[in-house]
């Protein structure tokens, strides 16, 4: 069993990641009943003897006790932010036990929204210290597969230390893979330098993430509206079943009131959750996250996923036809379910990754893919890209779920856009001396950030010219067999 | 004579766990039909060739698990203990943690020069094990990263240290509509290397059963623990026991010899289909009769026709008339869709095996000119009823069989690599473009020898 670790960066960060361990722990409670530590949870979680006075050498394999006993578990993670608030919060929260003192790196003023100040100030600042804790966590670890980072893109911290923290992990432990979180800074965002912020991110994450799943804030919002209209409208007899909502803490460990961000960052946890279940539990077709590397990645710069979560909640009645299981295929492919605003469908798949929870078998994935794959343009060279997994437990209160990542080109809109936003403050000048006046930030770097960040959408150009080619041809085909009328 | 099985990957294991499962069942059941010392020495041929006792009289598996992640080996390891029947040696597995990414390179020059020593020594003590080697019977499926890589690798291992023994490579053919987007690279890398060490490659294509599932065992919901166990059956149904071609009240000692000398004539010609029939759900067996006559005629036209199962043959497809015989160059003068074979093999299981007429499979204009159809064409039976079907016929053919899905799988292949999508995955552990170049052109040779049967 490989184990991952997490590291959180930033206020958004830490919050997203917190809902994860969150429900994490939910999750392996509802699967492992009788509370003895095993595989599965070894890869997130490692058993800590407190008798022994903390950090054993080695894992003691034994009960899980509660949480406040003498044996805990300990969260394979790293908490860093730049301010004390968030973390603070975690650490009165009841994970409290869950995390100790070395896993923790803070300061007090933050990084005023400044990716230079994350990245350069503080990189430096805190590098040795990183590094240090870092390979404390994985040492601990058997055989460290993967690290999760989780950030945003906007701000000062998440951006700006979060990518140091990437560069770093690419040099220390350059075998271990990067899958990297971002929650992407929308239109209105109330920070105004965020898209200075993101684009110097950006340039990180094109050079040193295996894989990003990027998030949009809009987007969890518009899931949670829907959900919160499904509940209000009371449709007829049904209930929804609580523990089921994508959006929802329940059962979990926290008892505190929900905060307006918990239901958005729950859907993020999950994405995480269903991300790596294959890899956790078992199944007669595992999924592993190098796997999920090797098959949507076809050039190294094009590791942009574009997530769907279904089904975003469950009703109450047990009986599950085949429609419904045919249902949550189709909706994994329709705009409300993903994570991000992008218009897939119209857009050329250069690959797409199905992987299934539950009670669900190949022949039912089989039967979607034939069904779902005419309406999908797939790239010439990969005209059956499709990657699939089946883990057999599903995720609390479902019986069956499904995670769909795409590597398509209708991300290059959000990165046009995130250019334009970018090029408008560019273009004046505006607040660059805050970021000129830091040590080692010059203005090569932003030109160079958003060179980076041209020639990345110039690629997605170039393949989705081949759509167009493809489209013409198909017409052509069409036309020729006299299937459109002039 | 024994045989070793090696089960690589999670298909590979999978599987293997099915076949003894199945081999299991077929001689505990106590329908054989046949006489009782029929029945006694088919078990104990069975047992010699597939397992050893223990001293609790269990038999155990000559099997030796092998893959990059542990989750499937303790799963299998666990279900064969459950069962009551048989189970696996403890010891006689390798794993490691972290997977092999779909990785083909990862397989083969990663993972297989570093664990080589471990499982080799795993293969010796099991090779050490048996009376007499017989040969291995490694399982595997190509789309994957370690029974197509590391398996490869294996393969390559097990030729060395055992030249003089036979190597018989199941292979998985994947789904035609993705399993894994980077299947049709790992399928290419995967043939061109088995190709050079292995005897022969037997395939089983997930679509092929997967239809066979659906239509012939009527099965809804189908998983793939029902699609391994199809094939366990047809696997089965070729590797336990018969009397070779000349009659003689012994059970070929010989199993894995024997296949190769009846239908690996030459070298190039290594890729082995199978057919076998009846196919029908378990709870229809005591309701169905069939008769020997409509079976042969069934699984001549599944030949000719290329058809993947008893449904829907196309009766329409018929050899040349005698007369327009021509030197085999001349392919186009054989009709369309018209299957070649170099040689085949028919076994028979059950009921009045020894009346069965099976003149039609020596018809010369099945075969190509080269060889002539009493060395082409050989015939097992065995009174001996096979996993409770009264009577079961099974066709092991060498023939044009595989030539579209291979011409398919390389293809696509290609139009992936002329954009060089993904080959960085693959450089990064060492397998470079001119690799992949050379087993394009190694298979692109066993196409054209094919076609031009």
């Amino acid at each position: 069993m490989t184990q991952s670790v997490v590291v959180q960066v930033g206020q958004c960060g830490n919050q997203v990641g917190c809902r994860f361990w969150d429900l994490a722990l939910r999750e392996h409670a509802a699967v492992n009943k009788k509370g003895i530590y095993d595989e599965a949870l070894s890869s997130f979680f490692r058993n800590v003897d407190t008798r022994s006075g903390g950090d054993g050498p080695g894992i003691y394999k034994g009960k899980i006790c509660s949480l406040k006993a003498r044996v805990r578990q300990s969260i394979k993670a790293l908490l860093i932010d730049m301010e004390e608030g968030v973390v603070n919060e975690i650490l009165q929260g009841p994970l409290r036990d869950m995390f100790d003192s070395k896993q923790l790196i803070t300061d007090v003023s933050g990084s005023g929204n400044n990716w230079a100040v994350g990245h350069k100030l503080y990189g430096y600042q805190y590098r040795e210290s990183i590094v240090e804790k870092l390979r404390k966590t994985a040492e601990h670890c058997d055989c460290l597969q993967c690290f999760f980072i989780i950030h945003s893109m906007g701000g000062g911290t998440g951006s700006g230390l979060g990518t140091f923290v990437l560069n770093l992990l690419e040099d220390e432990f350059p075998e271990v893979y990067r899958f990297v979180t971002s929650v992407y800074p929308s239109g209105e965002d109330d920070v105004i330098t965020s898209p200075y912020n993101s684009v110097l991110a950006m340039k990180e994450l094109n050079e040193h993430a295996d894989c990003v799943l990027p998030v949009e804030n809009e987007s969890l919002f518009d899931i949670v509206n829907k959900i919160n209209q499904m509940i209000n409208s009371g449709k007829l007899g049904s209930t929804v079943k609580q523990n089921s909502l994508v959006t929802s803490s329940t059962g979990s460990v926290k008892t505190l009131q929900e905060k307006p961000f918990d239901a958005m960052n729950n859907i993020v946890a999950n994405l995480l959750l269903n991300l790596t279940s294959s890899a956790r539990f078992e199944g007669s077709l595992n999924m592993d996250l190098n796997e999920i590397s090797m098959n949507l990645v076809p050039f190294p710069r094009l590791h942009y996923l574009v997530s769907s979560l279904t089904p975003l909640y469950t009703l109450a009645d047990v009986n599950v036809p085949s429609r419904r299981l045919d249902q949550m295929f189709s909706d994994a492919f329709s705009r409300d379910h993903q994570l991000i605003q992008a218009d897939p469908k119209h857009s050329l798949y250069l690959a797409c990754a199905l992987l299934v929870r539950g009670n669900v078998q190949v022949s039912d994935l089989r039967r979607n893919i034939e069904r779902l794959k005419p309406s999908l343009h797939f790239v010439s060279w990969n005209q059956e890209g499709w990657k699939t997994g089946l883990c057999s437990v599903p995720p609390v209160g479902h019986s069956h779920s499904l995670l769909a990542l795409a590597n398509n080109t209708c991300i290059k809109p959000t990165f046009i856009e995130l250019k334009e936003r970018f090029m408008k403050l560019y273009k004046k000048k505006a607040h660059l001396h805050h970021y000129l006046q830091i040590d080692g930030m010059e203005q090569s770097c932003f030109s160079e950030a958003v060179s980076s960040l041209s020639d990345l959408i110039e690629e997605y150009n170039e393949l989705d010219v081949t759509k167009d080619d493809q489209f013409h041809n198909e017409v052509e085909a069409h036309t020729a067999l006299g299937h459109y009328t002039t | 004579m024994s045989i070793v099985t090696v089960q690589l990957g999670q298909c590979g294991n999978q599987i293997g766990h099915e076949v003894f499962c199945c081999l299991c069942s077929d001689i505990c059941g106590s329908h054989g039909l046949c006489s009782k010392k029929e029945n006694q020495s088919y078990q104990d041929a069975c047992k010699e060739r597939f397992f050893w006792e223990e001293q609790s009289g269990v038999p155990v598996a000559r099997a030796v698990l092998v893959d990059m992640e542990p989750k499937v080996i303790s799963q299998t390891l666990s279900m064969a203990a459950r069962s009551g029947c048989w189970k696996y040696n403890n010891q006689s597995h390798f794993c490691q943690k972290q997977g092999s990414g779909n990785n083909w390179a990862n397989g083969y020059s990663v993972h297989g020069p570093r664990h080589k020593e471990s499982i080799m020594d795993l293969v010796q003590r099991e090779a050490e094990r048996c009376d007499r080697l017989g040969g291995f019977f490694t399982i595997m499926s190509m789309a994957g990263g370690t029974g197509s890589g590391l398996g490869a690798f294996v393969t390559q291992c097990l030729r060395d240290a055992f030249p003089a023994s036979f190597i018989l490579n199941h292979v998985i053919w994947p789904y035609g509509t993705g399993e894994v987007i980077v299947q049709n690279y790992n399928s290419v890398l995967t043939l061109s290397h088995l190709y050079r060490s292995s005897d022969a490659l037997l395939v089983h294509e997930n679509d092929v059963i997967h239809k066979i599932c659906a239509q012939l065992m009527n099965i809804k919901q189908i998983s793939f623990r029902d699609v391994n166990q199809v094939i366990a059956h047809q696997l089965g149904s070729v590797f336990q026991p018969v009397h070779p071609a000349e009659g003689g009240s012994n059970y070929s000692r010989n199993p894995l010899g024997d296949l190769m000398e009846a239908l690996v004539p030459h070298p190039e010609f290594k890729m082995l289909g199978l057919r076998n029939i009846p196919q029908i759900p378990e709870n229809s067996l005591p309701y169905s009769t069939f008769s020997w006559p409509g079976l042969i005629k069934h699984l001549r036209q599944m030949l000719i026709a290329n058809a993947q199962m008893e449904e829907g043959i196309d009766w329409q497809v018929r050899p040349p008339p005698p007369g327009s015989s021509t030197p085999s160059s001349h392919s186009t003068k054989k009709p369309l869709h018209f299957n070649t074979s170099i040689a085949n093999l028919v076994i028979l299981r059950g009921k009045d095996v020894h009346s069965v007429d099976l003149g039609s499979f020596q018809d010369p204009s099945l075969y190509t000119s080269w060889l002539k159809p009493q060395d082409a064409f050989n015939a097992w039976r065995t009174p001996r009823a096979f996993n409770k079907y009264e009577k079961s016929a099974s066709l092991v053919s060498n023939s044009q069989f595989l030539l579209k899905p291979l011409d398919s799988v390389v293809g696509k292949a290609w139009n992936m690599f002329a954009s060089k999508a993904y080959i960085h995955q693959y450089t990064k552990f060492g397998i470079e473009e001119e690799d992949f170049l050379d087993s394009f052109t190694t298979l692109e040779q066993v196409i054209s020898s094919y076609t031009t049967l």
